[in-house]
């Protein structure tokens, strides 16, 4: 447990109760300037997993990502924090280029898995996907069995010839999503009838049935309640053994408990990156402060 | 605290007023519905005031004497001549012998009891059983239309009767006696059209709308489904695409004429195709329905919730995967039910078959798509326009059986939607 809890710390309190009464005077965060590409902390490792550099994302004219550059380790947990907007979703999105199938989106800048440039032109977007696994905001099992759930990947991509392999593939997968115990006797039931942590610990069951590298997880939890939500993070951190995690999340709670990097966005702009524990305790950047302190969010 | 009670005052004045606005509105719609309900209970009342005697056939049983001197043969055991043989004479005799009152002046108006095509069905039972030659059988008959109207519509003005007053006598008579009885009416579906409406039937238009039907839903449901995928998934967004669709909805909306019009335009007079048969009238109703199942399907692939697709792509299947394993599936119902509706509509199209030449008189229950045919919406417009008052009542006995039809399809649809829907 990281004892550092900034948003519930009685000097957050006190201050969230005076702004009730009292707007704030000091200089608003908004004002401050972000001077583009510029980051904080410690944004690059050696030998890593995704190797990012000047990446832009724009929807037509917006831009959402602002020249972002990031190197994700091997087996890291890293957690992507910032205000609704700041542009974490859209950027962990294209970690599996899950934004081609939005028509107005332009991605530049270079963005490398394990060296290889993963929008070239040459890249297979199925490949890539079965090597990077995403579980979503709200979990979307299929309407389909449990089974046929983590089965599927695994089917599609031809990773079992035979009955009993992908037998074993699901009961692995359901094991480490810690599912297996209950819902064993059940497997042919319609997965739509489990409850929210049960469908999202089967959607990361279904992420991990294809032995991906990487899973990215965009706010996993924020649609489950408070146990279902430590079940899930007791998983990315039993996960982080054997796969890197990118996990988007609105809960600095969560972010401190589960990740080794934290990385805070602004406006697009990546403001701040740095061991998940510094983050919290000593920001270095005053938006991160203000971010993390509860002042704006 | 004055201020605030003041409010709490003009807020429950005014519930007052909100509540009879709600009120009111609720009644509109209760209104507009038993309008629409009176209107429909009405129409079904008209329909099935007229047209249940059409489901019942007027017989005239008569015990017929083969009597080979009074069918003027000279030799019976010849069946050339026996095939040649009077036929009616018989009939009339039979009908003397139990009318005593009528005259050897009346044979007309004895003959004119019996269906026309009595004597037609004499001779082929005869030919059937030769050995019936000399003897005497107990037939039943099919009585004449005029018979028919004048038992299931005495003393009702709609109808004219168009028996002398002699002939209603005898047919009071008869009916009394037993010898005319009303049954159930198993021509009507066993029989092709016919001028004479005691022997006019369904089953020539049924056969021609299933087969019609059949050309319909083989073309239009793969062809409009693929569209509809190819549009909804594939195709890009660019002003080809939008004109395209735009024109798709135009067509939904096109008067049905037109497109008999196109049919007789491009596939009887450029491709040379054969008029009044089920598969061109097929091809017409398949270039109307199109639209409905486009749109229809389109509506159902947009109702696949993205999370769906999302998850789908997010474990590395191909856009062909993501269609043929998640969101066909999901808007099959969908596509299934906009498709049934559809073919309803299809079935109770009449214009545009009208101009491919399907409203002609066809007796024979076609066998095949190339057999010249008519369907059941045309046969209730011929039999419409038909003035022999016998038609009147099957005319709404066709429309009850296509009725039936289109209710068992929109359930069929209403059954596949609960059957297929999956939810997520």
């Amino acid at each position: 447990m990281n004892t550092m809890n900034p948003g519930i710390s009685a000097e957050a309190d006190a201050r969230h109760k005076s702004d009730a009464v009292i707007p704030v005077a000091e200089e608003k965060p908004e004002d401050t300037v972000i001077e583009e590409g510029k980051t904080v902390g410690k944004a690059f490792a050696d030998n890593p997993k995704y190797k990012l550099r000047h990446v832009d994302v724009s929807y037509g004219d917006d831009r959402a990502i602002k020249n972002i550059s990031l190197d994700i380790g091997r087996n890291e947990v890293i957690s992507f924090i910032g205000p609704s907007g700041c542009g974490k979703s859209t950027f962990l999105r294209c970690l599996n280029r899950m934004n081609d199938s939005i028509e107005s989106c332009r991605i530049t800048g270079q963005l490398l898995l394990d060296d290889e440039d993963i929008y070239a032109s040459k890249k297979d977007v199925v490949e890539l996907r079965a090597r990077v696994g995403m579980v979503f905001q709200k979990p979307n099992p299929f309407p389909k069995s449990i089974y046929d759930n983590v089965a599927y990947g695994p089917k599609i991509h031809g990773l079992a010839n035979r009955k009993a392999e992908l037998d074993d593939i699901v009961e692995n997968s359901l094991r480490k999503a810690g599912l297996w115990n209950e819902v064993k006797d059940r497997l042919d039931a319609n997965a739509t009838g489990m409850s929210g942590g049960q469908q999202q610990r089967l959607c990361i069951a279904r992420a991990i049935a294809v032995s991906p590298e990487v899973i990215l997880m965009d706010e996993p939890c924020s649609a489950l309640d408070p146990i279902a939500t430590a079940r899930i993070e007791e998983l990315i951190s039993e996960m982080s053994k054997s796969y890197t995690i990118v996990i988007v999340t609105h809960s600095m709670q969560q972010a401190a408990r589960v990740s080794h990097r934290t990385a805070y966005f602004h406006l697009g702009h990546l403001v701040e990156v740095n061991e998940t524990n510094k983050v919290f305790t000593s920001p270095q950047h005053d938006l991160t402060e203000s971010y993390i302190t509860g002042r704006f969010g | 605290m004055n201020n605030q009670s003041e409010q709490a005052e003009i807020v429950r004045r005014s519930l007052k007023r909100r509540y009879r606005k709600e009120r009111r509105f609720r009644s509109y719609g209760i209104l507009a519905i038993a309008l629409a309900l009176g209107a429909l209970i009405i129409l079904f009342a008209d329909i099935i005031g007229k047209g249940h005697t059409g489901f019942l056939k007027t017989t005239i049983t008569l015990d017929v004497e083969m009597d080979s001197e009074r069918m003027y043969l000279e030799d019976p055991t010849n069946p050339d001549e026996v095939r040649m043989a009077d036929f009616v004479e018989p009939l009339i005799v039979s009908l003397a012998k139990i009318l005593p009152d009528a005259t050897e002046d009346d044979r007309d108006a004895l003959r004119g009891l019996v269906n026309a095509y009595s004597a037609n069905q004499l001779r082929n039972e005869l030919t059937a059983n030769p050995d019936w030659m000399g003897t005497t059988q107990t037939i039943t008959f099919l009585a004449n239309s005029n018979v028919d109207v004048y038992v299931k519509h005495k003393g009702d003005d709609a109808y004219s009767i168009k028996l002398s007053e002699q002939q209603q006598a005898w047919v009071d008579e008869l009916q009394e006696r037993g010898v005319i009885e009303t049954r159930f009416n198993d021509v009507f579906f066993t029989s092709g059209d016919s001028r004479d409406p005691a022997r006019a039937g369904v089953l020539g238009a049924i056969v021609g709308s299933l087969l019609t039907m059949f050309v319909t839903l083989v073309l239009s449901f793969p062809i409009g489904v693929a569209g509809a995928i190819y549009l909804e998934e594939f195709a890009p967004k660019n002003r080809f695409t939008d004109f395209i669709e735009v024109n798709i909805n135009n067509l939904a909306a096109v008067p049905s004429i037109i497109f008999g019009l196109l049919g007789l335009a491009v596939f009887i007079n450029l491709f040379g195709m054969p008029r009044s048969v089920p598969f061109v009238g097929g091809l017409v109703l398949t270039l109307m329905t199109l639209p409905t199942i486009i749109i229809s399907s389109r509506a159902a692939i947009q109702s696949v919730p993205p999370s769906i697709r999302e998850a789908a792509e997010g474990i590395g299947a191909s856009k062909m995967q993501v269609v043929l394993h998640h969101v066909l599936p999901l808007a099959m119902p969908g596509m299934l039910t906009g498709s049934i509706i559809g073919m309803a509509q299809a079935l109770g199209e009449t214009a545009p078959l009208l101009l491919i030449g399907m409203v002609a008189f066809i007796v024979e229950v076609p066998e095949g798509f190339f057999d010249a045919a008519t369907v059941l919406p045309v046969q209730v417009f011929l039999w419409a326009g038909s003035p022999e008052s016998g038609f009147i009542e099957r005319a709404s006995a066709a429309i009850m059986v296509l009725l039936t039809f289109l209710m068992s399809m929109n359930a069929l649809a209403i059954w596949l939607r609960k059957r297929l829907e999956r939810r997520w």
